[in-house]
């Protein structure tokens, strides 16, 4: 059965397939879980016993969770359509729209890691911000009230960034209409690649020589989750109902096969993993060549699953009836 | 979702329809959609192999669902249950987040360019509000294959034909039950 529209529908954004969501979408959700990782890694390092020497890199770290998600939210703003009105999503909460749980999620998300990564910063930093700055007295009061309580506002980080990690799949897997999406695997995907990606982003830093080798270990641990949560996710549409099946072909053969599988899972999953490996191996300490590849690895998962999951819809051959 | 005691609802009759687009274009008067897009559109499927074939044609629009996705999906609230149980949008609540968009299964909403925000059909629920029982898709239709009105009142032209005919819904296992059928 061939289907056509045939008269005057001529919108760009529908046909011949879903054109709504463009690089903006993606750069966001590849920021979000970052932010995400950061905050889950940073608030479980405070949590951690172990706490004698931390290097300044790591304590200065957590700071750029608030000013990745800053740059990812302006991104997502400059995607609406009528971006003036996006107050509105502070005037309502709809239970049943994961973009509204994202939205308070974010606004949640701006205080509890400011206060973390005001907790972790070194003290004489701290003491050369208040001695400086005109409001400095203030800042001191309130980081000082973080400070009193570092372990709660670690457990506020973990939380609320595994709640954004997860979100950012979800935005995506509750889009029934969109089957290569509609896959409850895309939220622990997502958060499992935002905490790797968290990770590789840290490792871009001058931590020192313990502390990388918790991240690089603890990447290679996410990476193998991470090829299983794709292998669930492909295996799951690959078996289902016709729409989800004709979803999967757009990454086994269709259109984005090449590049999901030569950037996400060759140069952004298994070649970092063998350099991890690698380099545990020959006991060196992790480097920056796996952690950059994971990056481009997680901008490229989300940059292709958006698109991809554009390109497959329901309204095809026999879906119609 | 019922509003106003009514439960507005719509069938075409594929048997009649000669797809001749006069829905599309009443409807871009009557509510003055932006150039280049339109609310309704003419459809056509054709199955079988040669010689063997048929087509059927099919005026369609936003199906106006009792379970819809993009009122689901929506985060500020603009899409909505309006009255009769239609699908409606406040363009003063939409950010143009483009959520809808990509809930709804049929492709039927799109972003008016002049406003930044998502137009789609209403069942001419201005109309509809003034007393008006007829929409303009429905007025204009020369076979008059158009049929709409309250799904729950059993002498309405739309139920007495979709008590006695054949009739669909696109998608049904999206799961959205549409309120807009088609007649066999």
């Amino acid at each position: 059965m061939t289907q056509e529209i045939t008269t005057t529908r001529s919108n760009a954004l529908i046909d011949p397939v879903l054109h709504v969501w463009h690089a903006e979408v993606a750069v966001y959700l590849f920021l979000g879980g970052m932010v995400a990782g950061l905050m889950v890694i940073t608030g479980l390092w405070v949590l951690r016993p172990a706490e004698a020497s931390r290097s300044r890199a790591l304590g200065l770290v957590p700071w750029a969770a608030p000013l990745l998600l800053s740059i990812g939210m302006f991104v997502l703003w400059l995607d609406l359509e009528h971006p003036f009105n996006a107050f509105r999503f502070y005037l309502a909460f709809r239970p049943t729209s994961p973009m509204s749980w994202g939205a308070w999620i974010l606004l949640a998300i701006y205080p509890a890691s400011v206060l973390l990564a005001w907790t972790t910063t070194p003290a004489d930093v701290r003491g050369a911000v208040a001695r400086r700055f005109p409001l400095g007295r203030y800042v001191e009061r309130i980081g000082g009230w973080a400070l009193q309580r570092a372990r709660t506002v670690a457990i506020a980080n973990v939380v609320l960034g595994a709640a954004l990690g997860i979100y950012t799949g979800v935005l995506l897997g509750t889009l029934q209409a969109r089957p290569l999406w509609n896959s409850a695997v895309l939220g622990p995907l997502f958060l499992v690649s935002g905490l790797s990606t968290g990770a590789a982003f840290m490792l871009l830093y001058r931590l020192d020589a313990r502390e990388r080798i918790v991240l690089g270990r603890a990447d290679m641990g996410l990476i193998l989750v991470e090829l299983a949560l794709v292998a669930i996710w492909l295996i799951g549409l690959g078996t289902g109902g016709s729409a989800a099946r004709a979803a999967a072909g757009v990454l086994l053969g269709g259109p984005y096969t090449a590049a999901f599988w030569a950037l996400v899972v060759v140069l952004g999953l298994l070649v970092p993993f063998t350099g991890e490996w690698l380099e545990r191996r020959h006991g060196a300490v992790p480097g920056r060549f796996a952690a950059v590849l994971v990056l481009i690895g997680g901008l490229a998962l989300r940059w292709i699953i958006v698109y991809a999951g554009q390109y497959a819809g329901w309204v095809s051959d026999l879906a119609l009836r | 979702m019922k509003r106003n005691g009514e439960r507005y609802g719509m069938a075409v009759d594929t048997s009649t329809c000669v797809g001749c687009s006069a829905c599309v274009i009443a409807c871009k008067t009557e509510n003055a959609v932006a150039a280049g897009y339109s609310r309704d559109w003419i459809a056509t499927s054709t199955t079988g192999t040669f010689p063997h074939l048929a087509m059927t044609i099919r005026s369609e629009r936003c199906n106006h669902c009792e379970d819809a996705p993009c009122v689901s999906a929506c985060p500020t609230g603009a899409s909505y249950y309006g009255p009769g149980g239609t699908v409606l949008v406040n363009q003063r609540k939409c950010s143009g987040c483009k959520a809808c968009v990509a809930a709804c299964p049929y492709g039927a909403r799109f972003i008016d360019p002049a406003v930044g925000s998502i137009d789609k059909c209403t069942f001419c629920v201005h109309r509809t509000e003034a007393g008006i029982s007829t929409t303009a898709c429905q007025e204009v239709c020369p076979t008059g294959s158009i049929y709409f009105g309250d799904l729950d009142d059993p002498s309405s032209e739309v139920s007495r034909q979709l008590a006695t005919r054949e009739h669909y819904t696109l998608l049904p296992d999206a799961g959205t039950r549409p309120k807009h059928f088609y007649l066999a």
